[in-house]
């Protein structure tokens, strides 16, 4: 079910988008159960445009826009306090912003409860690993596996063949998606008692359950060693290419410029840069931001 | 309650899904045939209990002194009822209701309002009719907690169940068409007859109540193991231990607190139901709060989260002081039932030193407290 093919983009306000030129593999596994884009002729999967979230005084995110194509794997970076988490929250339905506009499939998802934003096809992982501690690495994902599942309390306590059907087919599919992450000998233990590794990878898998069109994943490599961000990069572009847009937040430079289709840089709240990784790279207001800035040149 | 987690190989995970993390505790990780035999046993000396005294030895220590029997057993079956109802809205769901005695009284009034002569509506329905519009009452009054105090949780939750429950005892001893302290009388007891014309539920001999109640019970555990081991009872379990988690994984998590409200109405009511059919009458001051807090502590003692905990506790407040009553103390020659509370609570601070899990914990639970262990222990 993944996205059929990605059009050449139609440039909505990025000058310097490179076109996205890779082959999306169909078949595989069963994530992404993407609506289509709805009469719109644009392939911006996700908008957001002139975001502004204000805290009392504090200003979090001032007039903050780009947008997310379709099957593209998006870094939004910045040194800390920039607001990227702010905006992960934002979009997710956790805050709602000051003013600005936020589009997912062309639809404006501000004001949306957290769960219908969810079941709409947007799903994301913790800064902090937030699982459900008592409960069993599959039983984790399940949860994520019910977002789309109908059985009622009724049928659930006369145990009706609704309930048999959707426990039967979420079983399964959470334990192809564990499997999909790596981490499929755990199923059966609690997830505290897995490494912490094992838990970021469950907290993905339990994202992914949702079936989720886009991705977003808050610092999915915060305590990693080199070895485990190698493998977690091979994960993400491996989620990619299922059809998953990726949102990815992430305060290591060399991780989100190996990865990254497109990246945007937030400094204090603001957009201070935009566009592929090398020219990010090369941008001096990224280079101030995150190394500082001489005195004499400023 | 170590698992095997050194021990689990990348196995190949196709096996037995119960073994693979489909469910949760020792119980529901065995063989369907061992799950069902243990049940059957169970439920078989359940309802041979009413004869356990004419077991030698062991049955007279075991029986009722000052309390007949069979009625003791009755009075174990309601509050393990409500230990039951209890156990899904704190247990499972995570949300602290001290004033769960309110739904027990719903449940109980409506049926003194519908069937006993002294009630203004002057129905005097059959007990079996009042059931229904009781149980309805009593969840649409779940419903009618539950739905204000949504956004509340933990000590704020405890303090508003807490003035539901004060405010219904108020009212019932206030108000007139409760009839306060008066209360009611000849609410009728169930219906049938035996063979030669006697009824079965009569007030000489209480065991038909016990087995009724057991009847009961049993369906209650059947429901409430279905609904934990099925999309509602992983909601809930999420919702306990991360909300807002819960809620962006797309749980709803306003339905399911409502859901966990309702049912946990609904077992309540049906302990108020049962009660009101055996007892005959009841007033205002059958519904103090000392019940709620009780049943809360039967909860907590057996194991918060547990099914078989929340069973054992259920039985052992009711069982404790009744058993205790008949005994004479041999200083002052007074009734230790007098000292019930005492007593009672001395049980719970060995259990909470002791066993502070409870003693069949749920798995979150036993593991909270080890965790606080290692934070304490001196190294």
């Amino acid at each position: 079910m993944s996205e059929p093919h990605i059009e050449t983009p139609q440039e909505l306000d990025e000058a310097n988008a490179r076109p996205v030129d890779r082959a999306i593999p169909t078949g595989g596994k069963s994530s992404g159960g993407a609506p289509p884009p709805q009469g719109g002729a644009s392939d911006a999967l996700l908008e957001v445009q002139n975001v502004t979230l204000r805290f009392g005084g504090v200003v979090a995110l001032n007039d903050v826009s780009f947008s997310l194509r379709r099957g593209e794997i998006f870094g939004l970076i910045g040194p800390n306090g920039a607001g990227k988490t702010t905006c992960f929250n934002a979009m997710t339905g956790v805050y709602r912003p000051t003013s600005g506009a936020i589009r997912f499939n062309g639809e404006s998802i501000v004001g949306k409860k957290k769960h219908e934003i969810t079941r709409g096809g947007i799903a994301r992982t913790f800064q902090n690993v937030r699982l459900f501690p008592e409960m069993t690495a599959l039983e984790n994902v399940m949860v994520g596996a019910d977002a789309h599942h109908k059985t009622s309390v009724i049928s659930a306590l006369f145990r009706l063949p609704r309930h048999w059907n959707e426990e039967k087919s979420g079983r399964a599919k959470s334990l192809e998606l564990l499997r999909f992450v790596g981490i499929a000998h755990r199923a059966g233990d609690v997830s505290r008692n897995l490494s912490y590794g094992e838990q970021r990878r469950l907290e993905i898998a339990r994202a992914l359950a949702t079936n989720p069109t886009l991705l977003c994943l808050d610092e999915p490599a915060a305590g990693f060693n080199p070895a485990e961000k190698e493998e977690l990069l091979a994960l993400i572009r491996k989620i990619r290419d299922t059809g998953v847009t990726v949102l990815l937040i992430e305060h290591d430079m060399r991780l989100v410029m190996g990865v990254t289709d497109r990246i945007v840089v937030l400094e204090f709240g603001k957009k201070i840069a935009e566009g592929t990784p090398a020219e990010v790279r090369d941008n001096p207001a990224v280079i101030a931001a995150y190394l500082g800035v001489p005195t004499d040149a400023a | 309650m170590s698992e095997a987690t050194v021990t689990s190989a990348p196995a190949p995970v196709k096996k037995n899904w119960r073994e693979s993390g489909g469910t949760r505790g020792w119980f529901g990780r065995q063989h369907w045939a061992v799950r069902v035999g243990l049940s059957v046993v169970f439920a078989l000396v359940a309802y041979l209990l009413p004869y356990v005294g004419q077991v030698p030895v062991l049955g007279p220590q075991v029986i009722t002194q000052g309390i007949d029997w069979s009625s003791a057993l009755f009075n174990m079956s309601y509050y393990v009822l409500l230990a039951l109802g209890l156990n899904v809205v704190v247990g499972f769901a995570g949300l602290l209701d001290l004033g769960y005695v309110g739904f027990f009284a719903v449940g109980a009034y409506t049926v003194a309002m519908l069937t006993s002569p002294d009630s203004v509506l002057k129905t005097e329905w059959g007990w079996v009719a009042a059931i229904p519009v009781a149980l309805a009452i009593t969840m649409l009054s779940g419903l009618l907690l539950g739905w204000p105090t949504l956004r509340l949780r933990g000590d704020y939750l405890a303090i508003v169940t807490l003035g539901f429950a004060e405010i219904i005892r108020i009212f019932a001893t206030s108000s007139e068409t409760l009839r306060g302290d008066r209360g009611f009388s000849s609410i009728p007891h169930p219906p049938g007859t035996y063979a030669d014309g006697k009824p079965i539920f009569g007030v000489a001999d209480a065991t038909p109540y016990y087995w009724l109640g057991l009847t009961v019970v049993i369906l209650v555990i059947l429901g409430v193991q279905n609904l934990d081991r099925s999309r509602v009872g992983r909601s809930w379990l999420a919702i306990r231990e991360d909300e807002e988690a819960a809620e962006i994984m797309g749980v709803r998590t306003i339905k399911y607190k409502l859901w966990a409200f309702a049912i946990g109405a609904f077992i309540g009511g049906l302990g108020g139901v049962m009660f009101a059919g055996q007892q005959g009458f009841m007033n205002s001051q059958t519904f103090v709060l000392q019940f709620s807090i009780l049943v809360l502590a039967g909860v907590v003692m057996g194991g918060s989260g547990n099914i078989f905990g929340a069973i054992l506790g259920g039985a052992l407040i009711s069982y404790i002081p009744d058993r205790l009553r008949g005994i004479k103390d041999p200083i002052w020659d007074t009734d230790l039932y007098e000292y019930r509370f005492a007593i009672f609570g001395l049980v719970i601070l060995a259990i909470m030193i002791y066993r502070p899990q409870g003693l069949i914990p749920s798995r979150r639970r036993a593991m909270e407290l080890k965790d606080r262990e290692k934070e304490v222990a001196p190294q």
